[in-house]
């Protein structure tokens, strides 16, 4: 295990990265109407700020050797009782800076670009304060030290992302996709507490340190239940099947929160939680395996999903769940894959930003209508706009050289060690990524206008557009930069260690197998969304069409499996409630009450008879103690 | 340490208290409550001032002890101390107290001619005194003179302030609790006569009571009459039916004080009464505790799902959360009792946010607590909707929370113990946010209901009152230090006192490798 | 004389007394047979007093008698007034006490 190094010079900051947005969020979310007007431009600052701070760390961390680069700063004690301790504490290493910069710097370039998106919103302060909350919970929870401390950024998160999506909440469906957001990422946050309590009865603590030096020793089956409940933890934050129903109704939310929280930054949780209990995975192979699984099917899900819905949002969301399939199955692979879920995770962060930002400023410029079908040839009065987009399009499918390429292609590679069939799927959904987004851009920006009548599209203020530049620049160099000029690799080496393993044909065959596979999946858009006209109604499609329309019927599922059987329990045990416990309860108070309504009926008002009875029971009592004195 | 009586002083304030109250003229209304609410913060600032003297590391079982004869040949004193369980309860009781006086500042009046306004701010502080000297006395009996005393201002706080239907509810709750107090009292005699028997001169000293080795089998049966009355006090699963009628027609004030306060006597007494002085019988029903404590999580979270009644939803939420409490008591480990105690906490001022923010909101609509009767309200009044995620967060034991200590140390102490039933009562919390959500969902957000279109939001009182409680729940959970380690000690001595000890885990740390199942 | 015929008598007063309360219907007659009882009582505490050489049934027997003034006070004043209200003294009338 590394070296804790104590927390020195700009590394003291550390708990000033989360103070500042917090304290963000607390002032815009408790100061009141008297915030309003300053308000939106503190909350762009306190993220800047630690943006700073997080280059500052950066750069210092640079100086240091590679064993050198994880500190630890503890507060103050949290939790304690018994055996049990889980400390205010963080700790920065070369993973987490990865986040704490995209975090920061994305948020930064999106709470900027929210100027301007929600510039007219009544509710703009509360919309910074919220967005401030949901970044100092992120970065507590890759900044955390224990299991415990990440539990709560976790939520915070959660939190956050409930109280975005459901930011109109006058809207019934914004409040309701939050509502079942929340709850669902309820059922996850089930397995992350479970992984955490056993982690506590084997290893008798929840520190990452504390767990991951003594790991290897506890049994595989205890290892493979964490892995699989970390798993679970996963999925509900990363939208990962099962649970992923709630992301594309999470697109409710303003786009900006879509851009942050359900693109680049806390869907990707689930994956940083994967990531680091690398440990815990690398031991339990058949985790590692449900990981792989999940992966896969989630990539599939989503690119299918991606490719049917015409609501320009939600296309996105089942892209953002097809690549966050990508990195969890990355993810899954172990030590050779678990550097490229994370570089994938850092272009998809830059990219997918872009393009969510892009569709913003496109919805913008529509009287925010989200139909593609009413769409189209919108380059031509949108320049900037489709210009980043397009360019955002180029690394989602991995053209060589913007930023996707290589994340992606390093995931197919990996697969590829592993098993050649985790290889196929993952090379294949990249054709089908090259389909759905090139749909998208043609429906979007090219073919013909379809406007609605009053629809009068106009380019974003530059307070938009330069957001929308910087990630586009980002989209494009990232990779290069970090695979060329810093090696990512050897960067996270020493948390996640990194292997590689000889492939059968030479690499060049793969990169030029996936990008052939992606230019007939785009071509195949092309023809069928650029070249002909598109309808203004949806057709009525194939069953696989409308299944994808219906996401693969995940409500459906469900609502049978689940929600209705537990409102139905509900009202039995209301009923039972009422008839049975309350019944037995009232009724011995009506059998009491009856009783004494019959023994009442001797109360007849005639002293004599009264006056007889007494007589009567003072012959009794006589006879009685004549009897007793005669026995 | 001081010999200054603090318990007494404490008990005796909000005494004097009422009574000035009660002979304050009818129509004053105004200095009635003014007056009380100046010695209910008195008792608040005597409660922070004999808290900071409260040594958390001392050895001594009790602090701030004091000990006079009251009915030697009985072997009776009034004896009172508290520990850190005690400390945190009675702070927890204070603290309420000045909030619900400020809350329910325009909940009564004089036209409504049932009671006077006086008489409601009287009894409140009468119900202090009370609170105060159940979480604080060590004598048994003493404790079931406190613990049956609380029934009469609170039978008429139901009855002569509450709503429609309140002669039934505080009829329903007084005799309910008056039974579970019958065999209670049944219990202490027969513990005393226990008690006589073995050390030759009887006595109900609780200290006295804990060293004595008592029949297992006379155990088992005294067990179940202390437990009975507590259970239906706290409230456990299947005798919890008169909360929600209590909750429903009390006013939010009265309900806070009910469900917040008065309801962890049981739980209280569970933890202080029940374990130390019947260990073994403790240990023997700990399965059926158990068991009732897990059908309370579900069944208490699945009615609060269909409920139509706000009042009566936070009544059947309470009653999960009660379960939650009784399960950590009684699986023997430490985590599980701090977080307990952590818990009966938060779950104080989680109840006390609930009920008076939902109280707010229906004395701007008439009262009425059906939740069909809102929605969108955070459109015209966004304070008051604040208040109520909060409460509601808090509720659900979001991480970051008071409550969430609470729970998670709970859970985690079931599972340590029993690994199935940790799991099992951790599933609840997904239900929790289900109908904590739901409600918040229907009434909060959506379109506006028109009859409630300029409803005002929350003035300057209201928020007063609310401040203090979700500053607590955020910033003890973040430094939950001040609770933990006065809690900590007192668990640690229940816990030497049922001799129960915590699992150890399977992998050492740092430690040889046992490995037990490798 | 042999002490035991005052219990006799006492016996035998007590019984009368108890039948006239349960036979008679006037009020003023009921009163009087309950009267009748309590000396009854009397005359026995003092007998066995006397029989057992202590003063303690005489003692008893004036309590009796001052409590029996009372009573009689009370008696009076609740019979006069009901048959001021009711024109009667028939005991069997005002059953408004009954359940």
């Amino acid at each position: 295990m590394t070296e804790l190094m104590p927390a020195e010079g700009v590394f003291s900051l550390i708990w000033v990265l989360i103070a500042l947005p917090l304290a963000g969020a607390a002032i815009l979310l408790f100061g009141g109407r008297r915030t309003n007007s300053w308000g939106p431009y503190l909350g762009v600052l306190t993220v800047a700020a630690s943006g700073v701070i997080g280059v500052l760390m950066l750069l210092g961390m640079m100086q240091n050797s590679p064993e050198q680069r994880t500190y630890g700063q503890t507060l103050f004690t949290w939790v304690f009782s018994g055996s049990f301790q889980a400390d205010m504490a963080f700790q920065l290493d070369q993973l987490s800076i990865i986040f704490v910069l995209l975090i920061t710097i994305v948020g930064t370039l999106i709470h900027v670009y929210s100027l301007g998106y929600m510039a007219h919103d009544d509710n703009r302060r509360k919309f910074f304060g919220e967005l401030n909350l949901f970044v100092a919970a992120m970065l507590l929870l890759v900044l955390a030290n224990n299991y415990l401390l990440l539990y709560v950024g976790w939520e915070g998160v959660g939190l956050a992302s409930y109280l975005l999506i459901s930011f109109w909440q006058h809207k019934p469906s914004a409040a309701a996709a939050g509502k079942k957001a929340f709850i669902i990422n309820r059922v996850g946050d089930v397995g992350l507490s479970l992984a955490i309590m056993l982690m506590f009865v084997t290893f008798g603590s929840v520190g990452f340190q504390d767990v991951f030096g003594v790991a290897d020793q506890a049994s595989e089956g205890t290892l493979t239940a964490i892995g699989l409940l970390l798993l679970l933890a996963a999925c509900g934050k990363s939208a990962q099947f099962p649970l992923q129903s709630w992301l594309l109704d999470a697109m409710e939310g303003p786009t900006p929160v879509s851009a942050l929280i359900h693109a680049a930054t806390m869907v990707t949780a689930g994956v940083y939680l994967i990531v680091r209990s690398n440990v815990i995975f690398t031991a339990a192979e058949w985790a590692a395996v449900a990981v792989i699984v999940v992966g896969l099917i989630t990539m599939w899900m989503g690119a299918i999903i991606g490719s049917a819905k015409d609501d320009i949002k939600k296309s996105l969301a089942g892209s953002t769940m097809s690549q966050i399939g990508y990195m969890i199955t990355a993810a899954g692979l172990g030590p050779i894959g678990y550097v490229f879920a994370i570089f994938h995770l850092l272009t998809h962060g830059v990219f997918k930003a872009g393009l969510f930002l892009g569709a913003g400023s496109v919805m913008h410029g529509m009287n925010d209508n989200v139909n593609m079908r009413r769409y189209g040839a919108l380059r031509g009065v949108m320049v900037i706009t489709a210009g980043t987009f397009i360019i955002c399009y180029l690394a989602i499918i991995g053209i060589p050289p913007f930023d996707g390429f290589f994340s992606k292609d390093d995931i197919i590679h990996a697969s590829f060690e592993r098993s050649p069939i985790i290889g196929i799927l993952a090379m294949l959904a990249a054709g089908l990524t090259g389909f759905y987004m090139t749909r998208m851009v043609a429906m979007t920006f090219f073919g013909k206008a379809r406007w609605e009548d009053d629809a009068h599209p106009h380019e974003s203020p530059k307070v938009m557009t330069i957001p929308l530049i910087i990630l586009a620049i980002g989209a494009t160099f990232l990779g290069m930069a970090l695979v060329y000029w810093g090696n990512i690799e050897s960067w996270l080496e020493p948390v996640t260690g990194v292997e590689t393993v000889e492939l059968a044909l030479p690499s060049w065959v793969y990169e030029l197998t996936t990008l052939v596979l992606v230019l007939i999946g785009a071509a195949i858009a092309w023809v069928s969304y650029a070249r002909r006209d598109v309808p203004v109604e949806a057709p009525h499609g194939s069953w696989l069409t409308r299944a994808a329309r219906e996401e693969l019927y995940g409500n459906q599922v469900n609502d049978a499996l689940v929600v209705q059987p537990t409102y139905y329990t509900s009202r039995l045990l209301v009923w039972f409630d009422n008839k049975g416990v309350d019944g037995f309860v009232n009724g011995s108070a009506a059998f009491v009450g009856g009783l004494s309504g019959r023994l009442r009926r001797y109360q007849t008002g005639f002293a004599r008879s009264y006056a007889l009875s007494m007589v009567g029971g003072a012959v009794l009592v006589v006879l009685a103690l004549v009897l007793v004195r005669m026995s | 340490m001081t010999t200054f009586p603090w318990l007494t002083t404490l008990g005796v304030v909000p005494l004097v208290g009422s009574v000035v109250v009660a002979l304050l003229p009818r129509g004053r209304g105004l200095l009635a409550k003014q007056v009380a609410l100046f010695f209910a913060v008195l008792t608040l600032g005597l409660t922070v001032a004999m808290a900071l003297q409260f040594q958390g590391d001392s050895s001594e079982p009790f602090q701030f002890v004091e000990s006079h004869p009251w009915i030697p040949t009985f072997g009776i004193s009034y004896s009172v101390g508290v520990d850190g369980i005690g400390l945190v309860l009675v702070a927890l009781a204070t603290t309420l107290v000045p909030i619900v006086i400020l809350a329910g500042w325009n909940d009564v009046d004089e036209d409504g001619g049932r009671g006077t306004v006086k008489g409601y701010f009287a009894l409140i502080l009468v119900l202090e005194t009370l609170m105060i000297g159940v979480f604080a006395a060590t004598d048994v009996f003493l404790f079931y003179v406190f613990f049956e005393a609380m029934l009469i201002p609170v039978y008429f706080m139901i009855g002569r302030y509450g709503g429609v239907q309140r002669s039934y509810a505080a009829v329903k709750f007084l005799l309910y609790s008056l039974l579970g107090g019958l065999f209670m009292l049944a219990s202490l005699i027969g513990l005393y006569v226990v008690s006589a028997q073995l050390t030759g001169t009887g006595t109900f000293d609780f200290l006295t009571l804990t060293g004595l080795e008592i029949d297992p089998g006379t155990q088992k049966l005294l067990f179940l009459g202390f437990f009975f009355a507590f259970a239906v006090k706290a409230p456990l699963w299947p005798f919890h039916t008169w909360l929600p009628d209590a909750a429903a027609e009390a006013k939010p004030g009265t309900a806070v004080l009910l469900i917040g306060v008065l309801d962890k006597v049981g739980t209280f007494g569970m933890i202080r009464y029940c374990l130390p002085i019947f260990p073994a019988a403790s240990e023997f029903y700990a399965p059926v505790v158990i068991g009732m404590a897990l059908i309370g999580i579900f069944y208490g979270a699945f009615v609060a799902l269909s409920q139509s009644d706000m009042k009566r939803l936070f009544a059947y939420s309470s009653m999960s959360h009660f379960g939650f409490i009784a399960l950590g008591i009684f699986v023997f480990t430490s985590q599980g009792q701090s977080g307990s105690v952590v818990y009966m906490v938060a779950h104080g001022l989680s109840t006390a946010a609930l009920f008076l923010t939902a109280g707010f909101l229906m004395a701007r609509h008439g009262g009425s607590s059906a939740i069909a009767d809102y929605a969108g309200v955070n459109k015209p009044a966004p304070v008051l909707a604040g208040f109520f995620m909060i409460a509601a967060l808090s509720s659900l034991a979001l991480p970051g929370l008071i409550s969430f200590i609470g729970e998670f140390l709970v859970l985690l102490g079931a599972f340590e113990r029993y690994l199935w039933v940790g799991a099992l009562a951790t599933v609840g919390i997904v239900i929790t946010a289900a109908y904590v959500l739901r409600l918040y969902q229907r009434t909060m957000t959506g379109p506006v209901k028109p009859e409630l279109e300029g409803m005002h939001d929350l003035r300057g009182r209201e928020i007063t009152a609310l401040v203090p409680i979700a500053a607590l729940t955020i910033v003890l959970g973040i430094f939950p230090a001040p609770l933990l380690n006065v809690i900590n000690p007192a668990v640690d001595r229940v816990m030497t006192s049922v001799g129960a000890t915590d699992p150890t885990p399977t992998v050492g740390l740092g430690t040889t490798v046992e490995g037990t199942d490798k | 004389m042999n002490p035991s015929n005052y219990v006799v008598l006492s016996a035998v007063l007590f019984s009368i007394g108890a039948i006239g309360v349960l036979v008679r219907r006037n009020a003023i007659i009921v009163f009087m047979s309950v009267e009748l009882m309590l000396n009854a009582a009397n005359l026995a505490f003092v007998a066995f007093a006397r029989m057992n050489g202590n003063l303690d049934g005489q003692v008893v027997a004036f309590f009796v008698m001052v409590v029996a003034a009372s009573e009689v006070v009370v008696g009076l004043a609740i019979i006069v007034t009901i048959f001021r209200t009711r024109r009667s003294a028939s005991i069997d009338e005002p059953n408004l006490l009954k359940y």
